[in-house]
Formats: structure tokens, sequence, C-alpha cells
């Protein structure tokens, strides 16, 4: 198209606002960190040096939920916790996201018990579950991506209307 | 570990309480005396005085799922001046498990009775704060009772509302 050679050849830009409002949020994913269980250390690791989550804009773990767009739930989840869990989740602003992390998180794992939820997604709207026991961080890693391409193919702004 | 070093402690045990002390075991180097429920408080009063078993280092039940005495309370007791551990048992029925208490004798058993209770449905008279520690205070069954289901009773602990209230 003409109009948009002559913008470029001036240093302008033309893009829809969908693809340039989830270019930023796919690259600023801030994780609210609940950490249950030992998943949690495997979830530092992922946000530490080595891993760098950096690299993917989710090194700022927010410990507000006000703040935050993702909620990784690292580890076993009782049903006493279920409700700190849940309130936690309302309170993060939407657009947001949700990673099960572990076996544990996605099926109540090892924990086959009258006092463990077996699987989140019995109260919260799980979006990616990871395997493993715990996990390594590169699955974490790897789920984040996946989350990434999801909020990339998300028609924000048709969705909000 | 010999038996020969335990033998004080049962020999004055038995000298002061007499047909109150049921049974005698040593096992794996640990000695287990089964008591009368109804002279225990006076038993476990006299090792914390006496015989200077001044820590109690864990108290926890047992069902044994029999038809009578089905409860069993362990009272795992250490006298520090020595290095020597005695466990002391005492059973209760289905029909009335009540104990008295020992957290006027060792406070550190306040929060195992209540797990005791939590779990079996024992009670502890004279405790200060008979409540449950670990389950919802609403929650009906007892958990470590060999007839309820591993995976509990569907609906029996509420899970969070999914529906939020709209703003």
């Amino acid at each position: 198209m003409s109009y948009q050679k002559q913008l470029n050849d001036q240093g302008f830009l033309t893009t829809s606002v969908d693809a340039l409002v989830n270019w930023g949020r796919s690259n600023a994913v801030w994780p609210m960190p609940m950490g249950l269980a030992c998943c949690a250390i495997e979830m530092m690791a992922f946000a530490g040096p080595k891993y760098d989550a950096s690299r993917f804009g989710s090194e700022v773990f927010r410990f507000s939920p006000r703040q935050s767009d993702l909620m990784i739930v690292a580890g076993w989840c009782t049903y006493k916790m279920s409700h700190a869990v849940r309130r936690i989740w309302d309170q993060m602003p939407d657009p947001k996201w949700c990673i099960a992390m572990g076996a544990c998180a996605s099926t109540g794992g090892m924990h086959r018990s009258y006092g463990v939820v077996q699987g989140i997604d019995n109260f919260l709207p799980v979006d990616i579950y990871i395997s493993g026991c715990p996990p390594r961080p590169e699955t974490l890693i790897n789920a984040l991506m996946q989350i990434q391409n999801k909020i990339r193919e998300y028609p924000t702004t048709t969705l909000d209307a | 570990m010999p038996e020969s070093t335990f033998l004080p402690i049962v020999d004055e045990l038995k000298g002061t309480f007499g047909d109150a002390i049921l049974e005698v075991t040593v096992h794996s180097g640990d000695m287990f005396v089964r008591v009368d429920s109804a002279k225990i408080h006076d038993i476990l009063s006299h090792l914390k005085t006496t015989s200077r078993y001044i820590y109690i280092s864990d108290l926890f039940g047992v069902d044994r799922f029999t038809a009578d005495d089905r409860f069993e309370v362990v009272y795992n007791l250490v006298n520090l001046a020595y290095q020597k551990r005695i466990f002391i048992k005492t059973r209760v029925s289905e029909q009335n498990p009540v104990l008295p208490t020992a957290s006027d004798i060792w406070s550190g058993a306040n929060w195992n009775e209540r797990e005791v209770y939590d779990m079996f449905g024992i009670k502890f008279d004279g405790h200060p704060d008979m409540r449950r520690i670990f389950m919802p205070e609403d929650f009906k069954h007892f958990p470590l009772r060999k007839e309820f289901p591993l995976l509990g009773i569907p609906g029996s602990i509420e899970l969070p509302n999914t529906t939020p209230d709209p703003e």
C-alpha cells in the first residue's frame, strides 16, 4: 500500500491496536508467585540469573495481586488454602492467566488425601498445566512462552468492547 | 539397650500405682508402658514431678479399629537429665472417648491434644482450648479414623466461590 510506504519512509509504523497491545502484554507478563510447596524453589530458579525469566520480560515477581498478570500456582493446595488463592486471583486485574505448576497443582499429585484439592482447576481457570514433580525451570519457561503465544492470539480490544 | 536399664522406673511405677500398670514391653530399645486410663493423669504427673520426665516429645492417637478400647493415646516422654525415653499408652473406648488433659502438666501437650481431637475425636477433659487444629472448625468428621475414606467425603469441605460478586 502506498501510504504505508510513505509513512515507513518517514519513520512511522502502522499496525493494529490488538497487535501492539498484545506485543506489550506478552513481553511484560508479571507473575504473582503463589509458591505453596517445593515447586516454588524451581519457580525461584526460573526467576534467578541462571534460567533468567527476564529474557521473556517476566522477572518482576509481584507480591501484590493488583500488579500482576499471571498466577503461577506452584505446589499442592489444601482446601483451607484454596480460599486464599482464589481471593488473590479475584484481586488480580483482567486480563490474567494462570499456570498450574507441577503434578500437585494440576491433579493433586501424590497428595491423594482428604485435605488437598485434587487439582486447582476445581476453583481456578487454568491456562497451562505443567507436568513434573517438581518441573525443571526450563519447563516453566516453556509454559511462559505458551502463555505468551496465547496472549498474542488474544483479541484484546474487541473482547473488552 | 538391655532391659535392666528400664527396670528402676518400672519398679517405681508398679510400686506407686500397682494394678494401674497393665502391660510393660521393650521394643527396639524403647520402653512401652500401658496404663489404666482412669489413672493416666496421676501417672503422668508422677513421671513429671518425681521421675523428672520434664519433656513431652510427642503425643498422638492410634485407631486400633477393635470392638472394645478402640483408640489408644501414646505419650512419648523424655528424661533430659538421664537421657531416657518412655512411652506411656492408654486406651479409650469408641463410645466414650474422653481422657484427662496433660496440658496442665506439660504446656507443650496443648496442640498435640488438639490434633488428636481433630483427627480421632478423642476429647481431653480440662483442656483450655479444645478446638480443631488442622481441619475447618465446622468440619463434621474425624479424618484419621479407619472408616473415613482416603479422599474425604465429597462436599464436606467448602471450595471457594468461583463466580465472584459483580462489581
